[in-house]
């Protein structure tokens, strides 16, 4: 294999892999907000049960997101060494900040977080938690910024010429407020929230289904689905928004998404389909006009297909339509059985359910594929550019890496990361088994300080 | 914001020192720590005590670096470029040392299994020392200059990178590390522990010096660009004095009883052996060598004046805050070791 090809799997290896932690660490951080907040609220000592356990969840996410983030900080320098020159005036300067304004926030008050429920008082504590959350939303704030950047650029200009030529910021509110930074967030931290509440929700649907710390299950799983509901609808929102902010901005990728290839009004929606395209044709059911009116609010609008588009600067078709197909599909799945879970929940049916409940067990795997689906989309569809229109990802390796190096680091990787995952559910799966400590509803040290028992134990 | 006719390539050249010193003095001493965890702890318990007298401050510690590498992405992105792809093996070795041992400390003491913990015991040891001696190994070739060729790109191979005065650098990194982190370890620990590790901080006190003796004779005698600042400029050499003295008083106040003022002793002596390393090396960044004139430079590898100006402001708020509240937990987390049910 070339050294293009070796960099792309080692990074989109890398990248997949961490991305299973950040957006459970920035979902599980809002809940565990809210469960510190009902903790001091109500002084129902089962909220505090619930944060001591989700909190050493968290702990193991945080701590493999961390180790795998490093990879990628370093991996733009190590393998896309020119990419690093002509971005580093725009990407660098939001990686910066990220690492100034996130990471010490989030890492700081993580201590704080883990280690100091005796030693800080709840209201402290509390203070603590919110920090590592925003830290935590932070981060996702400034790498998607950098990353939208890439897919519209904006606030900069091209300086020197040929392999000596850079991007330079001239507007450094334009570059962070790219056309698609904020549509991009929104949807990227709405899939996070959906990751942290749906694992939550899985938890406790598994204890449910073996009649396990039934209070402290069905007090979970109404926090992670009320998170859940209205995360997988804000998802349908602002997915509806980057969508259209693609076909404005990026039509190549918005023609792949859909398998479009002839330009016109009445584009049609595939809901399935398979691209062929060699023969330039796509084949599915497929719903006539509503791609021009999602794209445009009017289907009479016309969308830009794919043969408007040069062939050298068309993205790999068939995959990024399956990989958004597959993304859009699950999204709605997740609309539909938070829906049926709520409903449930508000009739009382929830726990005599079995069916509903093994759904919910595995829907922890949901947003996980959508949320990897969904950024191989952005990814995959971007190409053959790395910085859309500016660089081509062919011409961003780093000029002095051999193929052996980079086969070496990706059995390095492989290695390490396997062993990791293997570590990672391992001990998630003895901490499920374990369950929540009985002892953390009688609090002590200096969160002791007056709680109530309420009666019964639920709230 | 505007900083009118301020040098930013000189302040960006300061300010990255400064990050990497954080990194340097912080996750130096738990580097430290886990280069003595095999040695130094023995027993299952002590071993914990070591990990928990680093536990809620390691992962900290560890952003200075991420950040460090940020601020060279962002403010010289040719030398970030051109010594990530160079050092390619070297840096990937690196985060495979840094991965094994973030993860070993979170996981080790997660499952009673005897093998389980010696596993991740020996994960966390290895891992801190790699990482030590790589980031010296690093430092060394950048003090005594790798080849550049006219693009701007690294010219040598791994290989080259191993020679002897990097590899003196790699010791002596790891014996100052480990110096450090047995100060810290003697702040932490109570009892008969803190007799053991007492009785290695001299020891390791003389490693240090002796390696660092040897190291500086080598800069003499081989590295005449970094001579040459302290022959141009020899009020330089003032700052050898405040080194000399911190590390002088460390075994002082390590037999007064006083740690706290050991460790701070210990931290400004690292800060004065950065600053020697930064003026030594200044403007270099990356020192070509054989061929000068490729050098990278805090003037010809760094981004727009525009950028600098941006980021200047971007530390000049976070920064104080980050500060602030890095000394706060510091002070929520000061005091002996006690294992808890929370402990690692």
């Amino acid at each position: 294999m070339d050294i293009l090809t070796l960099s792309r799997l080692q990074f989109a290896f890398t990248i997949s892999f961490h991305y299973l932690y950040p957006p459970l660490s920035i979902g599980l951080g809002v809940l565990l907000v809210a469960m510190e907040a009902l903790w001091l609220k109500t002084r129902n000592p089962l909220y505090h049960q619930m944060a001591r356990f989700w909190t050493k969840v968290f702990a193991l996410t945080f701590a493999i997101g961390v180790a795998t983030g490093i990879v990628m900080e370093f991996e733009f320098g190590t393998n896309w060494a020119t990419y690093s020159r002509y971005v580093g005036d725009v990407f660098g300067s939001a990686l910066a900040a990220e690492g100034i304004f996130a990471f010490f926030l989030e890492s700081g008050f993580l201590a704080v977080l883990l280690f100091g429920w005796d030693k800080v008082g709840p209201k402290m504590h509390f203070f603590a938690t919110c920090m590592v959350a925003l830290g935590a939303h932070f981060s996702a704030i400034w790498i998607v910024v950098a990353n939208s950047w890439m897919q519209t650029p904006a606030g900069f200009h091209i300086v020197g010429e040929g392999l000596r030529a850079r991007a330079e910021v001239t507007d450094f509110w334009a570059m962070v407020f790219n056309p698609s930074s904020m549509d991009r967030l929104s949807h990227t931290i709405v899939g996070a929230w959906q990751a942290g509440a749906w694992l939550m929700v899985s938890i406790g649907a598994w204890y449910l289904l073996r009649r396990q710390h039934r209070a402290f299950a069905l007090a979970s799983m109404k926090l992670g689905l009320a998170l859940s509901l209205t995360a997988s609808v804000l998802t349908l929102v602002t997915g509806d928004r980057s969508a259209k902010g693609v076909a404005q901005n990026q039509p190549a990728k918005f023609a792949a998404l859909e398998g479009l290839w002839e330009t016109g009004p009445q584009a049609p929606l595939h809901v399935v389909g398979w691209v062929d395209a060699k023969a330039g044709t796509t084949h599915g059911i497929a719903l006539p006009g509503m791609l021009s009116w999602l794209a445009h609010g009017d289907a009479a609008k016309p969308v830009t297909g794919l043969r408007d588009i040069p062939e050298d600067d068309r993205p790999p078709v068939n995959f990024t339509f399956q990989l958004f197909h597959l993304m859009v599909a699950i999204g709605f799945a997740m609309i539909g059985l938070a829906l049926w879970a709520v409903w449930a929940l508000v009739r009382g049916t929830l726990e005599n359910s079995r069916v509903l409940l093994w759904f919910l067990v595995v829907s922890v795997l949901g947003p996980q594929i959508a949320n990897q689906a969904g950024w191989w989309t952005a990814e995959v569809g971007r190409q053959p550019w790395i910085v859309y229109q500016l660089l081509r990802t062919s011409q961003s390796l780093s000029a002095v890496v051999s193929a052996n190096q980079i086969v070496a680091s990706m059995i390095m990787f492989t290695l390490v990361y396997l062993l990791l995952f293997a570590a990672f559910v391992f001990l998630l799966n003895e901490k499920i088994r374990h369950g929540p400590d009985e002892t953390d509803l009688q609090p002590t040290g200096k969160l002791a300080l007056g709680f109530k028992v309420a009666p019964g134990g639920a709230p | 914001m505007n900083f009118g006719g301020l040098d930013l390539n000189t302040v960006w050249f300061a300010l990255v020192g400064v990050l990497f010193t954080g990194y340097v003095i912080l996750d130096g001493f738990d580097l430290g720590v886990g280069v003595l965890h095999l040695f130094v702890a023995r027993r299952d318990e002590e071993r914990r005590v070591f990990l928990n007298a680093i536990g809620p401050v390691w992962d900290g510690n560890e952003v200075w670096l991420v950040t460090g590498g940020g601020a060279l992405f962002a403010a010289f992105p040719n030398v970030y470029a051109t010594v990530f792809s160079g050092f390619y093996l070297a840096f990937m070795g690196l985060l495979c040392a840094l991965i094994f041992r973030a993860v070993a400390i979170e996981f080790r003491s997660k499952h009673v299994s005897p093998r389980w913990r010696c596993f991740w015991d020996r994960s966390f040891a290895l891992g801190s020392l790699g990482s030590t001696g790589l980031i010296g190994i690093a430092m060394g070739n950048i003090a005594w200059g790798v080849p550049i060729d006219a693009r701007g790109e690294f010219a040598g191979s791994f290989l080259g990178l191993l020679h002897p005065y990097a590899l003196l650098m790699g010791v002596t990194t790891i014996a100052l590390f480990s110096m450090h982190g047995a100060i810290y370890l003697v702040l932490k620990t109570e009892g008969e522990l803190q007799a053991r590790i007492r009785a290695s901080v001299n020891p390791l006190i003389i490693t240090f010096i002796l390696s660092y003796v040897i190291l500086t004779l080598a800069t003499l005698l081989y590295v005449p660009h970094v001579t040459e600042a302290f022959r141009r400029e020899p009020w330089f050499f003032a700052l050898v004095v405040p080194v000399v003295l911190a590390i002088a008083n460390i075994p002082r106040e390590v037999n007064r009883g006083r740690e706290f003022f050991a460790f701070l002793s210990s931290c400004a002596a690292m800060a004065g052996l950065m600053a020697i390393f930064g003026v030594g090396n200044y403007p270099y960044l990356v020192y070509s060598q054989p061929m000068a004139a490729h050098s990278l430079t805090a003037f010809n590898a760094a981004s727009s004046p525009k950028t600098l100006g941006i980021m200047l402001t971007i530390a000049l708020i976070g920064l104080p805050v980050v500060l602030a509240y890095s000394i706060s937990i510091y002070w929520i987390f000061r005091g002996k070791v006690r294992i808890d049910r929370m402990s690692y």
